[in-house]
């Protein structure tokens, strides 16, 4: 059965819509036509067919990435109208609207490191003005010459920019000046705290703020923070260190309540200092008191991590904590879908196998701590809810059954939740009992709030935070509260009523979520779906808890069974911090006013985390609330408090200094433009939800549009009309904008189904400033070039036409990954990689980069690794081959191409992005 | 037939049956006129060794008004197979089975002797009885280790085949799944909530073993036994659970919710008890069913709360209820009223084990006892002999080796047409039976001619009222046969080995003119019988009347009776005299009126309820017991005697063992308690006086050991805190306030109580006292 052909999904339910006839009439010469996978005639063999139509959960059909079924190809319809496969569209017709271009200037003056010139006279950007003599000089282009292209290598490269700054990097990068611009989020640098935190805790969209709010309102750059509190920090920098101030607690500015940092000013010899923030003083209390230097500065300076450093932790006293309880140890709770699907497909004996024999080994503990403190509990559901007691008294585990869902109620106290090192004998062979127990369960409907509600409970009862992971399968269809119904309707994707599909169907999951936020506790969703599950809905509770979902389509052991472990050993293993709250400070005359991100609210400033961890970041957008002195600086604190994994309350406090200009010449050149894309995206994001596809990406256009054409406007004025002049530091905006345009995120009609597109939308909400970036520009690395040890290739553009027909590659944006095999690649790859002897038995999903003692495999695992570990994430893997049934889902990541939905190239977008340009000057 | 007490004694040890009046009057006036009302005391199973077996089904009369079954006093004709009803005079042929029948050559059920028969149908398959303990688990330490030996000793009293499921409860109700491999397995239900049977149903999953079910009713050539894997998860024959169920039952833990200072803990014992009925509901309907149900406080929270969970609320007393202070009272009544009738419509029983200092709350809870004839058990701890031993005797066996009880009991009544069934008190529930012979005027459970008693053992006991029906003083002689009336009692039941049987006891009386007879009459009262059916008639008025009203109401009819049968002159209390058919009853109602069944000052309402609880379980003679105890004396002056139960009794010199049913007690006069402390009995030479000291307690041993439940033991001697149970029943003939200076008879009370002298002298006085 496994040996056989790979099985194609035939969906039974949309045989009339095949198009009978011939290939596509698709035209352009790079992009071979796309074959949708069941359209393929050579295979599958009928007799496979037949039996996935008569039993379709014998074996799970092939999975697209973020898609289940029902594939549609992109019709030759919308290839036609497409401007790229239409190239007598008007629009090229146009003259006027023809930018031109110049290679991209290696000898313009590049980049100057704000903090060289602190208060620059703005270094000229880069421009691109007319470039004569390239295939398109000026005023050249014909209608008649439709199939001349532009050479992409002239277009700002993400690549090329990349590995300019990377060689740039010289020294760790210092926080010491306020408005440091700090090093692209996709390099490889170091960071020194020396007053303001580390940018991977906290980017900003600029460095240096306008002092007015008119003139963020004309250049349309949003000032935003990206802020991940928890973040994984190199090896060889400084992890915010913990310091306590005994009894008195963290030391605040009495009128804002800010807290210590680098930048407060002692005066009176030390007795007060002045808040940076709101510039109140504030006494110093006794103990805290310390002599002051003759600069001004204390003399234990720098043996206190709050006054020299942009980031530390402290300890909190009881006036932080939930009813001024000290908190007990965070818990986890399993909850797991026993219900026929879940039983069938082998899940539930794997969790229970992998918790055995490997997870609860791993249970996260502090950094110095010697064991894990953490304490476990275990529930399944299908119908009922079942607890387990595994009190290490007991000689068997007991389960209780709960089948009143109406109010949900924990039937034990103690016992539920034990420490994994005193209860091993309980729990190993409650592990052994539960697969048994409901190995023949016919149960396939299956409950989930009242399940998510008992673990809040349990942990409520506890005292104590923690994570509740759900492993469910199937939409809780059973008769419950949080019962759903399937509503999917793909049909509606991409058209204006796609945020109702979108949108949660009622309030319950969110206000479960809210009840977690509230107690301290997230639910990770770990969801197996082999249909519909409505995760707009479900999703809610992990938004709003701070959770994660982690998506199996048709999950099999053997396809997913890795990637499930790897993703729960990551999971586990990640920096967290539980109940928290942030409130992000600012200096007067600027406050946050927007916050984006998966947590809950209850006021206006603070956001309640149930729980946050190293690989979540939330945006926060600052608005004016008056003109900002350029004379002094701004400054930023960020405060986290929550709860750690050993169940210390504890504060982080990140502070960042930025300095304030009045003149847009030195304010685009401080700009961080992955910050700005991350905020971008966010917006886009949640929009979805409340405006329109179309509306949405004109606004990408409009915004990016704007951005450039104020820079024109106010720093470049003097160039020529048909210039597109792009500031060095926004250099990468078409680019990006033009993936985020098209990205599936926003457009995801074809290749994506309603699941995998809230799915999406619910990562990209919580991604860092690397995440975006990579998300908008995947990253491909060719693999049968792959020599040395250790050594990370070189990227290449996200472009087809970059991909040579001998090569085989590796593509990921963070989210899933492809493996793609050229059709001329050299058999032996194949074999030394996969072990398979011809690429013809290559199945996408199946496939395995196995491990085989030669250097090719090693050095290829060694990489995959690598991005794995770099994206903390055990991405999807498909194995493709050139001309495949699946090629284009793997083309629509190249990005610079033209996508399967319609979306520009990136050409073509930077020639609407002109005339737009043009359209506002004018 | 020499006496009237021969033939009382005759009757009562062949049929179980003990009628007030043993001659009836031909009318209903005059009927009515004998203050005392027409009625029996019925004990339907009472032991009896000698009756036959007879395993073929009964012969039923072939009127279908009337089914009565053949009995001896039936006419029957040998020669033309007929026989004639005795109760609708309806001729019936014999069924062909009968065909060999002569005059001598009878089957048992015409022998004159057997007027009382048990026929044993074999017909229906035998169906094991379902036992489901549902027990409190916030108890401490003790009381839930020695539970639990209780618990697993009844499950090797039990017989294999019994079938047995375990309910807990503390905060939550567990309902535990027997036989599960590796991991103990228990459905968990919130104990605030009031479940339906269907939603327990459907919450258990146990509607789809129902459907699977349903194809065995309609193919009745399926008996059940073929399905033996057809059993709940939570309800397993003992042979197949047994190891399982000890398991659970060890590994048992306490309430593990915390319960703070000043509070109760939180018992779910409502929610329990409606989640057992409605499994046994759902599961085993019209099955011979037990829930026996522990309780060591009373329930706290959700349906059924007794109190709630503050301590510093205490639980109401009777001057509360009296007040209507009882806060939860009405509606918890209304509850366990409800329940109980539920559970008696499928035949199942509840007993009330109740372990606690405190009140648990059976005073709210009794019709689940009384309603399905469930045990009711009162003690202190369930770490005590009392309830040990009382427990065990729950599964005794009779001689024959057979368990005592019985399930699923129906008893119907057919009279003759002269008599109609006003209704039956007893610890039993209204089958609504609206038979030709159902009288309009109720006296108890009326407005039916049948009764169901869930649990019946051989001492079950329910008085039956009857009416005369005839009008006028003609009519007796126009009826033909008119000066009898016969009276069978039906009896079905199922027997603890699963068998139906069903006992059929006939009786017949003589029908008189009263007018000219009343001598007759009188002479036929039996004032023993009459006295417990006063008494169940005042308890059962009591749980509706006020107190006070019950006790005008006794001694109004004491009065009249007085006033009927005594001779007397007119206004001379003096010339009062009572015949021998009359002279105990005053002393049974004045004993009546000062029992605790009556009065409850000093008893708490769960003791009250306790206590009438058996009053109107237990036979005639017990119940006499009840209403007035038994006092022997033992002393050096002759052999042990049975001596009135009057203060006179107490003597220095005497050893008294009191009987009150509900207590023994053993009290040494002063001097012998001075010996005892003076260690005598230690003494070789006083020998004798060990042996006296040894002789009140055999025989409490042997009463001890006899008795269901297991009574009070308590040892005390002059002065003794413990002697106040003997000094407040004993009649205070000799008070603080009569008693003279050097009197040396008795012990004189501490009481301004009525003695029985006064109260006798009252009695004389209003009775012949021409103005009431």
């Amino acid at each position: 059965m496994l040996a056989g052909p790979p099985p194609t999904y035939i969906s039974p339910t949309l045989p009339s819509t095949m198009p009978t006839s011939s290939p596509p009439t698709y035209t352009n010469q790079f992009q071979p036509p796309i074959m949708p996978p069941h359209f393929q005639p050579s295979y599958p063999p009928p007799s496979s067919q037949t039996s996935m139509a008569t039993n379709g959960i014998n074996r799970p059909p092939i999975q697209y990435p973020y898609l289940n079924s029902g594939l549609l190809p992109p019709s030759s319809q919308s290839d036609a109208s497409s401007p790229m496969a239409n190239p007598n569209s008007q629009i090229y017709g146009s003259q006027s609207s023809f930018p031109n271009y110049q290679p991209s200037p290696n000898n313009q003056p590049t980049m100057y490191p704000p903090n060289v010139h602190p208060n620059p006279i703005r270094p000229p950007s880069v421009h691109y003005p007319n470039y004569p003599g390239q295939p398109l000089p000026t005023g050249s282009v014909q209608p008649q010459l439709p199939q001349a292209r532009i050479d992409t290598d002239s277009l700002p490269s993400v690549i090329q920019i990349l590995e300019q700054s990377q060689e740039k990097i010289q020294a760790p990068f210092v926080t010491s000046t306020p408005g440091a611009l700090p090093p692209l989020a996709g390099t490889n640098f170091v960071c020194q705290d020396q007053g303001s935190c580390n940018p991977r805790l906290m980017r900003s969209t600029t460095y240096t703020i306008p002092n007015t709010a008119d003139m963020i309102k004309q250049s349309h750059i949003p000032i935003a923070l990206s802020i991940s509190p928890l973040a994984n920090l190199r090896t060889d920098e400084l992890e915010p260190p913990l310091t306590n101030f005994g009894d008195i607690g963290p030391v605040r500015c009495q009128r804002c309540k800010a807290y210590m940092c680098s930048f407060m000013q002692f005066i009176d010899g030390g007795k007060r200092f002045v808040c940076c923030f709101c510039e109140a003083t504030t006494d110093v209390v006794n103990e805290y008191f310390n002599h002051l230097d003759h600069t001004g500065r204390r003399t234990d300076c720098y043996q206190r991590p709050e006054l020299c450093l942009g980031s530390y932790e402290v300890a909190a006293t009881k006036q932080y904590c939930k009813d001024e309880k000290w908190p007990e140890p965070p818990a986890f709770i399993f909850m797991i879908d026993v219900s026929y699907n879940s039983v069938r497909s082998g899940l539930v004996d794997y969790i229970c196998h992998i918790l055995k024999t490997d997870l609860l080994d791993y249970l996260p503990k502090d950094k110095n701590a010697e064991t894990s403190t953490v304490r476990v509990g275990f529930a399944t559901f299908d119908k009922q809810v079942h607890f387990y007691n595994i009190r290490d008294s007991l000689g068997q585990p007991q389960m209780m059954v709960v089948s009143d869902l109406e109010e949900i109620f924990v039937p034990l106290l103690d016992g539920f939740l034990c420490s994994p090192q005193t209860s091993r004998g309980v729990i190993n062979s409650l592990l052994d009992q539960i697969p048994k127990t409901f190995v023949n369960s016919q149960e396939t409907e299956t409950v989930l709030a009242p399940a998510i509600d008992a673990g809040i409970q349990a942990l409520k009862g506890a005292n104590c935070g923690g994570k509740i992971y759900v492993f469910s399968t199937t939409l809780p269809i059973a008769v419950a509260p949080g019962k759903l119904s399937n509503r999917d309707d793909k049909k509606l994707l991409g058209t204006e009523k796609e945020s109702t599909l979108l949108s949660p169907v009622n309030n319950i999951y969110t206000k479960l979520g809210e009840e977690c936020a509230q107690n301290g506790c997230a639910v990770d969703l770990f969801v197996f779906p082999n249909a519909y599950y409505d995760l707009a809905t479900i999703g809610e509770v992990c938004r709003v808890s701070g959770g994660e979902i982690y998506k199996f389509n048709f999950f099999s052991i053997e396809n997913d069974g890795e990637r499930l472990l790897d993703e729960l050993r990551r999971n586990f293993q990640r920096t967290i911090g539980f109940d928290a709250l942030m409130r992000v400070r600012t200096s007067t005359g600027i406050r946050p006013i927007d916050f984006l991100g998966n947590f809950y609210m209850t006021n206006a400033t603070e956001m309640v985390f149930g729980a946050i961890d190293a690989d979540k970041s939330v945006s926060v957008e600052l608005k004016h609330d008056d003109k900002l002195s350029t004379d002094s600086n701004t400054y930023i604190q960020v405060a986290l408090l929550y709860t750690s994994i050993s169940g210390q309350r504890r504060l982080r406090i990140l502070t960042l200094a930025l300095t304030v200009t009045s003149a847009y010449t030195s304010f685009y050149p401080a700009c961080d433009l992955d910050t700005i894309m991350n905020f971008t995206t966010k917006v886009a994001v949640r929009s979805v939800l409340n405006s329109t596809p179309k509306s949405i990406r004109s606004s990408i256009t409009t915004q990016a549009a704007h951005m450039l054409a104020c820079y024109r406007k106010n720093c470049a004025q003097g160039s020529a009309a048909g210039q597109l002049i792009l500031p060095d530091t926004l250099k990468l905006l078409p680019v990006y904008s033009s993936s985020l345009v098209k990205c599936d995120a926003l457009t995801g009609t074809v290749t994506l189904n309603t699941d995998d597109r809230s799915w999406l939308m619910h990562r990209l909400m919580s991604m860092d400033v690397k995440g975006t970036s990579a998300y908008l520009y995947p990253r491909i690395y060719p693999l049968h070039t792959l020599e040395e040890d250790h050594v990370t290739p070189s990227m290449i553009r996200c472009s087809y036409d970059r991909l040579s027909d001998a090569g085989a590659y590796v593509i990921e944006n963070g989210l899933v990954m492809y493996i793609w095999l050229g059709s001329q690649l050299d058999p032996t790859f194949v074999q030394y990689v996969f072990g398979l002897q011809a690429a013809s038995q290559i199945q996408p999903e199946k496939c395995r980069v196995a491990q085989f003692d030669n250097p090719l495999s090693k050095n290829v695992r060694g990489l995959l690794n690598m991005i794995r570990d770099e994206r903390n994430s055990h991405m999807k893997l498909f194995v493709i081959q050139q001309r495949d049934s699946m090629e284009p889902f793997f083309k629509n990541y190249l990005v610079e191409d033209k996508s399967l939905t319609r979306g520009a190239s990136y050409i073509d977008f930077v020639y609407e992005l002109h005339r737009e340009i043009r359209n506002i000057l004018q | 037939m020499a006496t009237y007490q021969e033939f009382i004694a005759q009757n009562e040890e062949r049929d179980g049956v003990r009628f007030t009046w043993n001659v009836w009057p031909s009318t209903r006036l005059e009927a009515t006129r004998l203050v005392v009302p027409l009625g029996c005391q019925f004990t339907p199973l009472k032991e009896r060794y000698d009756l036959p077996p007879l395993n073929y089904d009964p012969v039923l009369c072939t009127n279908k008004t009337c089914r009565s079954i053949l009995n001896p006093f039936c006419t029957v004709d040998y020669r033309a197979k007929i026989w004639i009803c005795n109760f609708c005079l309806q001729r019936n042929n014999f069924p062909p089975q009968y065909a060999g029948i002569t005059e001598q050559l009878q089957p048992a059920e015409l022998s004159p002797q057997y007027t009382t028969i048990e026929y044993t149908l074999m017909r229906t398959p035998a169906q094991p009885a379902v036992f489901l303990f549902v027990v409190d688990t916030c108890m401490d330490e003790d009381d839930m280790t020695a539970l639990k030996e209780s618990l697993q000793m009844a499950l090797s009293l039990l017989p294999t085949d019994a079938l047995v499921g375990l309910i807990t409860f503390g905060r939550m109700v567990h309902i535990h799944e027997l036989n599960c491999e590796g991991m103990t397995r228990s459905y968990v239900f919130r104990g605030t909530k009031d479940y339906t049977a269907k939603q327990v149903q459907e919450m258990l999953g146990l509607m789809k073993q129902q459907s699977n079910q349903r194809p065995m009713p309609g193919n009745p050539n399926v008996p059940p036994q073929q399905a033996p894997n057809f059993f709940s998860k939570f309800i397993q024959p003992l042979s197949q659970c047994d190891m399982s169920l000890t398991d659970l039952l060890g590994e048992l833990q306490r309430d593990p919710w915390p319960v703070s200072q000043g509070k109760r803990a939180l018992r779910s014992t409502g929610a329990a008890l409606s989640i057992a009925i409605g499994l046994l509901e759902t599961l085993y309907p019209n099955t011979g069913a037990r829930i026996m149900l522990f309780i060591a406080g009373p329930c706290t929270q959700g349906p059924g709360i007794i109190i709630d969970e503050e301590f510093k609320h205490t639980i109401r007393s009777h001057h509360d209820i009296e007040k209507d202070n009882a806060k939860y009272m009405k509606k918890a009544i209304k509850f366990y009223e409800g329940l109980a009738n539920r559970s008696a419509v499928n035949g199942h029983v509840i007993d009330l084990y109740s372990s606690a200092l405190d009140q648990t709350g059976l005073h709210e809870m009794k019709y689940c006892s009384n309603y399905t004839g469930g045990h009711m058990v009162m003690g202190d701890s369930f770490n005590t002999s009392l309830f040990k031993q009382t427990f065990q005797k729950v599964f005794a066996k009779d001689n024959k080796n057979e368990y005592r009880m019985n399930f699923g009991a129906t008893i119907e009544v057919k009279t003759s047409r002269e008599l109609k069934v006003c209704g039956a008190i007893g610890s039993c529930v209204s089958l609504a039976q609206r038979g030709s012979n159902v009288s309009e005027t109720e006296l108890g459970m009326g407005g039916t001619n049948a009764w169901k008693i869930c649990g019946i053992y051989p001492n079950s006991t329910l008085s039956i009222f009857l009416e005369v029906l005839n009008q006028q003083q003609g009519a007796a002689q126009g009826v033909p046969g008119g000066q009898r009336g016969y009276v069978q009692f039906i009896t079905q039941y199922q027997h603890l080995s699963g068998f139906k049987k069903i006992r059929v006891t006939t009786v017949a009386r003589n029908l008189i003119d009263a007018t000219t007879n009343m001598p007759t009459i009188a002479a036929s009262f039996d004032q023993e019988c009459a006295s417990v059916a006063m008494a169940r008639i005042a308890v059962y008025r009591s749980d509706t009347e006020e107190g006070s009203d019950v006790l005008r109401w006794l001694d109004k009819m004491l009065i009249r009776l007085c006033q009927k049968f005594a001779i007397y002159e007119k206004d001379n209390p003096g010339s009062f005299q009572l015949t021998d058919t009359f002279t105990l009853y005053p002393q049974f109602m004045y004993h009546l009126r000062r029992s605790q069944f009556l009065q409850v000052f000093n008893n708490s309402p769960d003791e009250t309820a306790f206590y009438r609880h058996y009053l109107l379980v237990e036979d005639l003679t017990q119940c006499l017991v009840m209403i007035q105890p038994i006092l022997y004396a033992y002393s050096f002056n002759g052999p042990p005697e049975p001596v009135l139960l009057d203060s006179s009794s107490i003597l220095p010199d005497r050893i008294l063992l009191m009987d009150t049913f509900y207590h023994i007690l053993i009290y040494h006069g002063e001097t012998i308690a001075q010996w005892v402390k003076a260690h005598y009995q230690d003494l070789p030479e006083y020998e004798n006086f060990k042996q006296l000291l040894q002789a009140p307690v055999g025989d409490a041993t042997e009463i001890l050991q006899s008795r269901f439940p297991m009574p009070r033991y308590i040892v005390t001697e002059f002065g003794g805190s413990q002697a106040r149970f003997l000094l407040y029943k004993v009649n205070p003939s000799q008070t603080h306030a009569n008693l003279g200076w050097g009197q040396t008879a008795g012990a004189p009370i501490l009481t301004d109580d009525v003695n029985l002298q006064t109260f006798m002298e009252h009695l004389k006085k209003l009775a012949v006292s021409t103005t009431t």
